[in-house]
């Protein structure tokens, strides 16, 4: 019954995941607390390793042919890396709620930004 | 400046450590701030992704926040949708791909700030708020 629900679940995330190399785990995490019945944190952490193999194809396929900057790769992943630290350990000291409405307004500036930018 | 690279990924970084959506802040700073094509920031996005998720799954493993249930076939089905929506994004229009991403940040963004405000008013003894814990003495302790 809920292993039915993974179907639409992993094609539409999939496809979101490749078409804006973001964003998949945007919709995971509220997929998996509503039909998978996961809790916020681990809905969270969860996500995080779902899109990791998406995100390793889905760059194959975008670096393939492009010319890829990656001098500009390594500076964005060393900040990211130390930063991925600090995100993760304090995920556990966050209320749920704080999650969702952090989670909403980073949402919500990134894409007022692009749509007005 | 190269520094605003690791800063921007520093920020991101952090966001994506949550679980809540790094490349809602890395591609937005890359492409406003920095003037990079929507395609080659969501290139960027997914290759930053790899390490930061690496590092940041190894404290949520520590901490038992993996959910192994349905883990892997959820992979597997999602696999040959990120194969579709990666061609189409190499293959169409930035513009078109910026304003797409950017629809579907924004309904996210309503959804999630939905939730939080209807969580916020069903706040339980979880949460970080001692006036609401003050005021209900006699609430059972949760079980973790």
């Amino acid at each position: 019954m809920k292993n039915k629900k993974l179907v639409p679940i992993g094609l539409i995330v999939g496809f979101a995941n490749g078409l804006f190399g973001a964003g998949g785990g945007t919709l995971l995490v509220p997929a998996l607390q509503k039909f998978m019945k996961f809790e916020t944190h681990k809905s969270h952490a969860t996500a995080l390793a779902v899109i990791l193999p998406l995100s390793v194809i889905s760059a194959i396929i975008y670096t393939w042919g492009a010319d890829a900057d990656w001098k500009i790769i390594s500076l964005v992943s060393a900040g990211g890396v130390c930063g991925g630290v600090i995100g993760a350990k304090i995920l556990n000291k966050l209320a749920a709620w704080w999650l969702n409405i952090l989670f909403g307004l980073f949402l919500a500036v990134g894409a007022v930004r692009m749509l007005f930018a | 400046m190269w520094i605003w690279y690791v800063i921007i990924g520093f920020a991101s970084g952090i966001v994506s450590g949550m679980g809540i959506g790094g490349g809602a802040i890395l591609i937005p700073a890359l492409t406003i701030f920095l003037d990079i094509s929507q395609q080659k920031a969501q290139n960027i996005n997914l290759l930053y992704y790899i390490p930061t998720a690496l590092i940041a799954l190894r404290v949520h493993k520590k901490e038992g926040n993996i959910e192994k249930k349905g883990l892997l076939p959820l992979i597997l089905l999602a696999i040959p949708g990120t194969i579709a929506g990666a061609l189409i994004a190499v293959n169409i229009d930035a513009n078109y791909l910026r304003k797409g991403f950017a629809i579907f940040l924004l309904c996210m963004a309503i959804y999630e700030l939905k939730k939080g405000y209807e969580k916020w008013k069903t706040r339980h003894s979880k949460d970080l708020n001692p006036a609401s814990k003050a005021q209900i003495p006699t609430k059972k302790s949760e079980s973790m």
